[in-house]
């Protein structure tokens, strides 16, 4: 019993000790409150103006040729969200230079050849691949030659006297299935176990340095460890503040997530012709995310403490620390690509295995057997970091180390 | 009361290979003594205290603090030791009250125990005005005092100072030794290292000079001087320690 009161007198100690710490508030509370939902939601709505306002805009297209179609040069002139410009030959130039946005070519005798019914040649845009202006530019474009090359035909199939229901002799239906929740799911369902266990050792991250090699940079380490506090109780008291710290870190990420991501859905969802709406999030996927990361978050705390301890500074530790992060954002990202689904070897790999596990249940898959088995094998890993941790603080070597 | 015994530390070194950093180091202190032990950088003063402190393990001899063994009873022996080094470390987020009662408890302190021996202490050392305050923002002053109570907290028997002096001015410097004689007034087994041949001079009842890692001699001021045929404590160091030095070469 009375390691059970030490390692409560330390927890208590450590937790009020961290709470007055700016810098673990910031990483704590205000990264995942604010930072990560205004990143989200920022950025999102961000586009959506950004591509609101190159709608608007008049992009300038070069016409190459066409001296002999006026009719096509005078209707192409007209239209709205494109400004023609005169010919050069220098257009693949101005394309990439962005001066112009688009060129098109018509070839010789394009509107004659139309009206008499002659083969013409291919009207041809030159855009340039992944500027989006560009691609508004020549969508523009692209649309009055298909309006005009379906009024033609109209035109050709009235003059023989036939229907334009010859050509769409049937319609093609697409209906969704899919639930809100799955839709969602499905689009985000990577990126969200993502963040939470990006966050989960961010979380983690400054209580870990500050509780071990801050507390030997401090030369609080000798005092403690005179006192006579077991060195189990201090670990142990110390690690429950760093797993308390990454749980509340990951916590507040699912909530605000949640709430920026509904908050967003709202605004920018119109939702369905049937008044549902097109996006959605899961509550209780997220709950259930949530309990699949307490491994995670165990085996980070653990991992964090240990590579912490080992060094003699702060700053030491950041430099111990920043490859773990490294490594644990690397599986996350790789479960985020499409096609990587868990095997049976991936079930053993950290990190991936639960991100991989949690994006199957974004989408509303619950596959026990493999839920279980990941919470399991991480759950063991958590287990070995810990002992490493206790380990570490029995070895004059690294506790001393100068 | 303490007893050290054949007290030796090793440790190897990637580029030194196996350093002896306290070997075979023996000495006894009385309660209601000051032991001082006397040494340069890198004598081994600090390894000897925190084998006493049970902080390190020792590689060889035997080291009764109080009567409890540092290796076999290191639980007893840090309940019955107050360890000072020079640093005041403080935990700088935390009030001078709730360090010294985190102390208190983790010596099993509580309620009522608690309360009066933190009032106590900090009635004599006159910390009720800033008690409140946390510690990163007191003077060395008042951190030295905290650290002092923090110290004594659960009444130890034995007190072990390493340079406690070190970085402080001279005022505050001169309440620490102030303080480590009224321990000694109160009955307390004292053990008290330091490379300031002055504060061992006035202070300690026993000296035992420390050169690498062994302990060259020991005694009262006035049995060293006169036992090495000098008048000052900083000539009789000296000569030990160049015949040692001698020796080794």
């Amino acid at each position: 019993m009375k390691i059970f009161r030490q390692i409560h007198v330390v927890y208590r100690k450590e937790l009020i000790d961290i709470l007055r710490d700016r810098r673990a508030l910031v990483s704590m509370i205000v990264v995942p409150l604010v930072v990560i939902p205004l990143l989200m939601f920022g950025i999102g709505t961000l586009s959506i103006v950004v591509m609101e306002q190159a709608r608007q805009e008049q992009h300038r297209v070069m016409v190459l040729g066409g001296d002999d179609s006026p009719g096509i040069l005078e209707k192409l002139g007209a239209l709205d969200g494109i400004l023609v410009v005169s010919d050069g030959e220098d257009y693949v130039e101005r394309i990439l230079r962005r001066d112009v946005r688009a060129a098109v070519r018509i070839p010789e005798g394009f509107e004659s050849a139309v009206e008499e019914e002659l083969p013409v040649e291919e009207v041809t845009l030159y855009i340039f691949e992944g500027d989006v202006k560009s691609n508004l530019a020549a969508g523009v474009v692209r649309s009055f030659f298909r309006e005009l090359r379906d009024d033609v035909v109209a035109r050709r199939l009235s003059d023989r006297d036939l229907s334009t229901d010859l050509l769409d002799p049937f319609a093609i239906g697409v209906s969704n299935v899919a639930p809100p929740e799955k839709v969602t799911g499905t689009t985000l369902g990577g990126v969200i176990p993502y963040i939470i266990i990006l966050l989960c050792v961010t979380g983690a991250m400054y209580p870990a340095m500050d509780l071990t090699a801050g507390e030997k940079e401090r030369g609080t380490m000798e005092t403690i460890l005179s006192s006579p506090v077991s060195r189990l109780a201090l670990v142990l008291g110390k690690y429950l503040v760093v797993l308390t710290a990454s749980l509340a870190t990951s916590l507040l990420a699912i909530g605000s997530l949640g709430a920026a991501l509904v908050f967003g859905f709202s605004l920018l969802d119109g939702g369905t012709e049937a008044g549902r709406p097109l996006l959605a999030l899961d509550p209780l996927a997220l709950v259930a995310v949530f309990f699949l990361l307490l491994p995670v978050a165990c085996l980070f705390s653990a991992a964090l403490l240990a590579l912490s301890l080992f060094a003699r500074s702060f700053k030491e530790a950041q430099t111990y620390v920043s490859p773990l992060l490294l490594l644990a954002i690397l599986p996350a990202i790789a479960a985020t690509l499409p096609g990587i689904e868990l095997t049976p070897t991936l079930v053993w790999a950290p990190v991936l295995n639960i991100a991989l596990v949690s994006k199957e249940m974004m989408i509303g898959t619950y596959d026990w057997g493999a839920i279980g088995l990941v919470f399991g094998t991480t759950s063991v890993y958590a287990a070995l970091a810990l002992a490493i941790a206790v380990r570490l603080f029995y070895r004059e070597a690294v506790l001393f180390r100068s | 009361m303490v007893e050290v015994s054949g007290l030796s530390k090793s440790f190897s070194d990637r580029k030194r290979g196996l350093v002896h950093a306290v070997d075979g180091v023996s000495f006894r202190c009385e309660a209601g003594r000051i032991y001082g032990l006397l040494g340069g950088n890198g004598a081994g003063k600090t390894t000897t205290l925190r084998m006493l402190a049970t902080l390190l393990k020792p590689s060889r001899g035997r080291a009764l603090v109080d009567g409890y063994d540092v290796t076999a009873s290191p639980d007893a022996v840090r309940s019955r030791v107050g360890f000072l080094s020079g640093g005041t470390a403080l935990y700088g987020r935390l009030t001078a009250r709730e360090m010294v009662e985190y102390f208190g408890r983790l010596h099993g302190l509580r309620g009522e125990a608690l309360s009066r021996s933190v009032g106590a202490l900090f009635e004599s050392l006159e910390i009720r005005d800033f008690e409140d305050r946390r510690c990163d923002k007191l003077s060395t002053g008042m951190k030295q005092k905290v650290s002092i109570a923090r110290t004594l907290v659960h009444d130890p028997a034995v007190m072990i100072f390493d340079e406690p002096t070190a970085g402080l001015d001279v005022i505050t410097a001169r309440a620490v030794l102030g303080f480590i004689r009224e321990c000694r007034e109160r009955g307390k087994t004292v053990i008290f290292s330091t490379h300031i041949m002055r504060e061992a001079g006035k202070l300690c009842d026993v000296i035992g000079i420390i050169h690498r890692g062994k302990l060259v001699d020991e005694g009262s001021l006035a049995d060293l001087c006169e036992r090495h045929g000098e008048t000052d404590l900083e000539e009789v160091f000296v000569k030990l320690v160049s015949a040692e030095e001698e020796t080794a070469a």
